[in-house]
């Protein structure tokens, strides 16, 4: 696709080397505070990753991406919480606290819930389109805030964080190995969906959905596999991030945390393999950092944000590497 | 009420195409500018001609800025466009007025019920509200239909192009638009702001609201805004008190209690994907 080694290799490796290292230099320096920053980067982007899938390369602008992270983390959080008091799961089930288990769980939870969400929604387009995945998003909120058997409003804490087999996964260090490997295999996939068969016919019904099904393809199933694909890395994610706080509350469905899926990926660049890893680098960094000056740092993130929607379209990673790709 | 912000937002979303995140923002200026005037000048009427005046400013001020550049984008940079303004205008209302709650006080005139025929009481100020409504719904309507700024109100939503071509100046047009939507959320916010507490982040769930509302309705009616308005209300309350009651039939007190509840709230949302999902472009749709 490209010839040579192009600038937007070199920034992203550069963006993923500094990933790796940062985290490896504080846990020598003995800070593991940076550590639990890079992994909220790994996290954040592994989510924002599941969702380029949907808005970057398929055009579909899903604003209620929350429900599923919402729902990854609850799984995460209802899990341990009845480990914890050895009471059995609905349906007989015995609850674990292994990750791996619980990762299953989540994704297959999500893909389970988005297909019919998607199925629904994908009868829309356009503007109905982002305010029926909304709509939705917001009855999952309204859902876990009224529900009171686990926290409602004011969430469930995770008191020993999920465990993973031969890893300590208390310490800030193996953790974040954890998450950066599992958004390592989200890039992955999201790299070969670009280079499949799939991919093409995804991107080419954002581009023209007229003639993608001149050519006898059905768009809608297309759409809906994106749809799903995206909704389970996503949850993977938020199963990631309620244990990495060990806290999860309705907060995580919200439409603030769409909102903020979408900013992601806008400010790193959308429809790119590191576009989502750039923006959740910068987001968090930026929150940290203004927000040790002050408190109105969204203030600020606001005026960011309003700058790169207004005047930099290809996001952080287009305005260093130039435009790369059409539509 | 939900009417009021809805209209607004419908006139922005149809006649300009446009999705505007930060009106619940407008509705938040509106109930600040009213508390804040009325708390000066100990005149909830003087607040309420602030409000108008300071959302359609603030309204105006956005257009010029920020909106104008985003007629000719996608929906995707107008959502996080808008949605960057609520971020930047409620940091900034916290910073003006802090983070504590201001009060309203319902003006002396409109305080005291009224029996209804049947023997209820109702709260003259909500009636009031109420009448507010049906008043702005027959201006509208008026002003869309019967005058020449309706005219070309309707002229540009049909072909932005071929009115410019006429010697319209659509950017003025778009922006006296624009004003006027974001004086009706502003009118909303100081109304509602007598019920409830004036606070930042007020403004996100009545937008939302608003959305649900407009999307029920189809963009860009008003007709649709209104009918919607009433079911969204009416389903919503009914929802509340009578899910828990149905439930107690199958389900223990206690339990029917917190489903209903749960169920309840999700009510308005499901009614919102069952109507798209049937009718996918709203229930008034063609129209815009």
């Amino acid at each position: 696709m490209m010839a040579g080694v192009s600038r937007e290799t070199w920034i992203s490796a550069v963006l993923v080397a500094l990933l790796v290292a940062v985290p490896l230099a504080a846990t020598a320096a003995g800070e593991p505070f940076y550590v639990t920053l890079a992994t909220r980067i790994a996290i954040l982007a592994l989510a924002a990753v599941g969702l380029n899938i949907a808005l970057g390369l398929g055009g579909l602008v899903s604003f209620g991406h929350a429900a599923f992270f919402g729902l990854g983390g609850y799984v995460a959080g209802i899990f341990a919480t009845h480990a914890f008091n050895g009471a059995p799961l609905p349906f007989g089930f015995a609850a674990t606290t292994a990750m791996p288990v619980i990762w299953l769980v989540a994704i297959a939870l999500c893909g389970l819930v988005a297909l019919p969400i998607g199925a629904i929604s994908l009868r829309t387009a356009g503007v109905y389109f982002i305010m029926i995945t909304l709509a939705f998003a917001q009855m999952i909120y309204y859902f876990a805030v009224s529900w009171p058997d686990y926290g409602g409003e004011d969430g469930l804490s995770i008191y020993v964080r999920n465990s993973f087999p031969g890893l300590n996964t208390a310490q800030p260090l193996p953790y974040f190995l954890l998450c950066l490997g599992l958004l390592a295999a989200g890039m992955v996939l999201f790299w070969c969906i670009q280079g499949s068969r799939f991919g093409a016919a995804l991107e080419a019904s954002r581009q023209n959905a007229t003639r993608l099904a001149a050519v006898g393809i059905t768009p809608f199933g297309i759409r809906l596999a994106a749809f799903v694909i995206s909704a389970m890395m996503t949850g993977l994610a938020g199963a990631l991030f309620a244990d990495l706080n060990r806290f999860v509350s309705p907060s995580m469905l919200s439409w603030h945390m769409s909102g903020e899926l979408i900013v992601l990926i806008i400010l790193g660049g959308k429809g790119r393999l590191f576009g989502p890893l750039a923006g959740a680098m910068v987001y968090v960094l930026f929150e940290y950092a203004l927000g040790g000056i002050t408190e109105r740092w969204q203030f600020f993130l606001g005026l960011i944000l309003l700058g790169v929607v207004l005047f930099a379209r290809g996001g952080l990673l287009g305005l260093l590497a130039g435009k790369t790709r059409h539509g | 009420m939900l009417f009021l912000i809805a209209a607004g937002l419908t006139l922005i979303f149809g006649v300009m195409g446009l999705i505007n995140l930060a009106h619940g923002s407008l509705y938040m200026i509106g109930a600040f500018a009213c508390a804040a005037v009325a708390a000066a000048t100990g005149s909830f009427w003087i607040g309420l001609v602030a409000s108008l005046a300071a959302a359609a400013a603030a309204g105006a001020l956005m257009e010029v800025a920020v909106i104008r550049r985003l007629y000719e984008r996608d929906h995707l940079d107008q959502v996080l466009a808008t949605f960057a303004l609520i971020l930047i205008l409620s940091e900034g209302m916290r910073w003006l007025f802090g983070s504590f709650p201001l009060y309203l006080d319902i003006p002396p005139v409109l305080q005291g019920a009224v029996p209804l025929p049947g023997g209820g009481q109702y709260q003259l100020y909500r009636l009031a509200i109420i009448g507010v409504g049906i008043v702005v719904a027959v201006g509208l309507y008026l002003l869309i239909s019967r005058t020449r700024l309706g005219m070309r109100i309707r002229a540009g939503e049909s072909d932005r192009e071929m009115i410019a071509a006429l010697g319209v100046d659509i950017r003025t047009l778009y922006t006296v638009v624009f004003a006027l939507g974001a004086a009706l959320a502003g009118l909303a916010g100081a109304l509602v702001g007598a019920l409830q507490s004036v606070q930042v982040g007020m403004g996100e769930p009545a937008l939302i609201l608003a959305f649900v509302v407009i999307v029920i309705g189809g963009i860009g009616s008003i007709k649709g805004a209104l009918v919607g308005a009433v079911l969204v209300g009416v389903v919503d309350t009914m929802g509340r008190f009578l899910l828990p009651k149905l439930l107690a039939l199958a389900l223990p007190i206690s339990q029917a209690n917190s489903v209903g509840a749960a169920l309840a709230s999700m009510l308005i949302y499901i009614v919102m994907a069952l109507i798209l999902a049937f009718r996918p472009r709203g229930l008034f749709a063609g129209q815009a």
